[in-house]
């Protein structure tokens, strides 16, 4: 059976069969590295295709369909053509850190990759507080949003980078009391024993109305904090052009873009981590015979499957919502989710004290 | 030299290096900005010393958000090389003298003080930095001093609204 497991494993074994140890774990560190780079770069290429086909699909049209079948290598021939256009730095501004700014962003998503567990077994680095990791290191972005936006040296680029903070600052607040609720029911910060506690069903069906609404408030507010539309004053075009990456053009802006993506597949692959229980696959309590018929997709396939569902969610999103005026965003942060979050936080927790959860 | 020296000798030199630059910027955003590199090299520190779960909240709340607060409010007031006050050479003077006093009075204590001279710091194997530990210290041995500083923390946020509703 096809597992991603089985292929470390045969790479480690080859690897420590011809060279001594020091070499094994250098030629691992750049095997990882290039492996997440090739995933940012598939996934990249991946969701803004099928970004514009569910865009396409929801507005009665085709969307792109000459490149490739169904258009697939559209996407391909925008990068190509990102590459070859020149990066202009504008003349005010503050060259170091406007060229700064769009790796800080990449780096920091790249750097949430490190503890999200793709299949069985497969994982990065297995830190014992996995969950506070990703959020911590996410509400890091922010600071490289702001860069851009500040030495841009543009009123558009400026407005643009403080609505996005302001957001993304204030909605990390709910995502974070969600995530909180599953730890409370689950006992345990780290993703592997998140997913290992989900073995007899997934915490949305066992965790009753609290798991759902922490879902729900989960969505809600990771949306925002990857400024996408309905959330997305931040670049809001009728208003403030492009926002904060205005100014940037060429394969500077292509890495904004990338990291947006990225953002958005990372955010899913928690949420379905948390909430739709990782690769873990669909197990019904104890019913032995049927939780065995779907043992036998393979674990990466149930990963890449929920985090795909929760990304097409979240594209739905964009097409179903009207987008919404800054008083309105921080009233529905600071008024309404953060109130219901921290009572479902409560409720959460007489549920995990009383077992009332299966 | 083994991995570990050569990690920690990068990451002091970092945080001291970045430290001295956030004083020596000329633009307070640059100064921002480096004050960030400094919590994230005392977050190294922090990991070397198997104390996860302090580096992260390090990051979560220096980094994430009381940075942020102060680049919001840097950038909303658009502060620059022109606006920054000129302060004489005679307060320069003082305040270097007044803080070179402050660290030899620091460095004579720390030579002092025979508790950790003769301790070394243990590397990946000191376990009260963990999550499940530092929780049952903090909730169990030190649960009453934990509480009132919560309460010092709410009561300093319904000042700050109390100010902050004052029109």
């Amino acid at each position: 059976m096809f597992s991603l497991e089985g292929i470390t494993k045969a790479i480690d074994t080859w690897l420590n069969a011809h060279f001594n140890s020091t070499v094994v774990l250098l030629a691992e560190c750049v095997l990882v590295g290039v492996a997440a780079i090739a995933l940012f770069a598939v996934l990249g290429l991946g969701l803004v295709w099928m970004e514009r086909k569910v865009a396409a699909v929801m507005q009665i049209r085709l969307g792109p369909n000459r490149l490739g079948p169904k258009g697939i290598f559209q996407t391909s021939a925008d990068t190509l053509k990102l590459i070859m256009k020149e990066g202009l730095t504008p003349d005010g501004a503050d060259k170091f850190l406007f060229n700064l700014a769009p790796f800080i962003v990449m780096i920091v998503a790249m750097l949430v990759l490190a503890p999200i567990s793709f299949a069985k077994n497969f994982q990065i680095w297995d830190i014992n507080i996995g969950v506070l990791y990703v959020s911590a290191v996410s509400s890091l972005s922010v600071i490289g949003i702001l860069m851009a936006g500040w030495s841009s040296n543009n009123k558009y680029s400026l407005l643009g980078a403080m609505r996005s903070g302001a957001q993304i600052v204030s909605y990390e607040l709910s995502a974070g009391l969600a995530i909180i609720s599953i730890v409370v029911l689950t006992g345990s910060l780290s993703i592997n024993d998140i997913i290992q506690s989900q073995q007899n069903g997934w915490w949305i069906f066992k965790g009753h109305i609290p798991a759902i609404i922490s879902f729900i408030i989960f969505i809600i507010a990771v949306t925002a904090e990857t400024n996408r539309a309905p959330f997305d004053l931040a670049e809001a075009e009728s208003e403030l052009t492009a926002g904060f990456h205005t100014e940037y053009s060429g394969m500077k802006f292509a890495l904004f873009f990338l990291a947006e993506y990225i953002n958005i597949f990372i955010v899913c692959s928690i949420g379905a981590t948390l909430f739709f229980g990782g690769w873990m696959p669909l197990h019904i309590g104890n019913w032995e015979a049927f939780n065995h018929i779907m043992d036998f997709i393979p674990s990466s396939i149930w990963f890449f499957g929920k985090t795909i569902f929760l990304i097409f969610l979240i594209m739905w999103f964009r097409w179903t919502f009207p987008r919404l005026r800054v008083d309105q965003l921080l009233n529905l942060e600071w008024k309404y989710l953060l109130p219901i979050s921290l009572f479902n936080l409560l409720l959460m927790t007489v549920v995990a004290i009383m077992g009332w959860h299966f | 030299m083994n991995a570990t020296q050569i990690v920690f000798w990068f990451l002091s030199a970092l945080a001291l290096v970045s430290a001295l630059m956030v004083l020596l910027s000329k633009n307070p955003v640059h100064s921002v900005l480096w004050l960030i590199t400094v919590f994230f090299a005392i977050s190294g520190h922090y990991i070397l010393l198997n104390a996860q779960f302090l580096a992260i909240v390090n990051l979560i709340v220096y980094a994430g958000a009381i940075m942020v607060l102060f680049l919001f409010v840097i950038m909303l007031m658009n502060l620059n090389k022109q606006t920054e006050p000129q302060k004489n050479a005679w307060l320069k003077m003082a305040g270097a003298i007044s803080g070179g006093c402050l660290l030899m009075i620091l460095i004579s204590l720390v030579k002092q003080a025979n508790e950790i001279t003769t301790k070394t710091a243990r590397m990946k194997d000191g376990d009260i930095g963990l999550i499940g530990n530092l929780g049952k210290a903090l909730f169990h041995d030190y649960v009453v001093p934990f509480e009132i500083s919560s309460v010092l923390f709410l009561s300093a946020m319904v000042g700050a609204v109390v100010i902050g509703k004052k029109d």
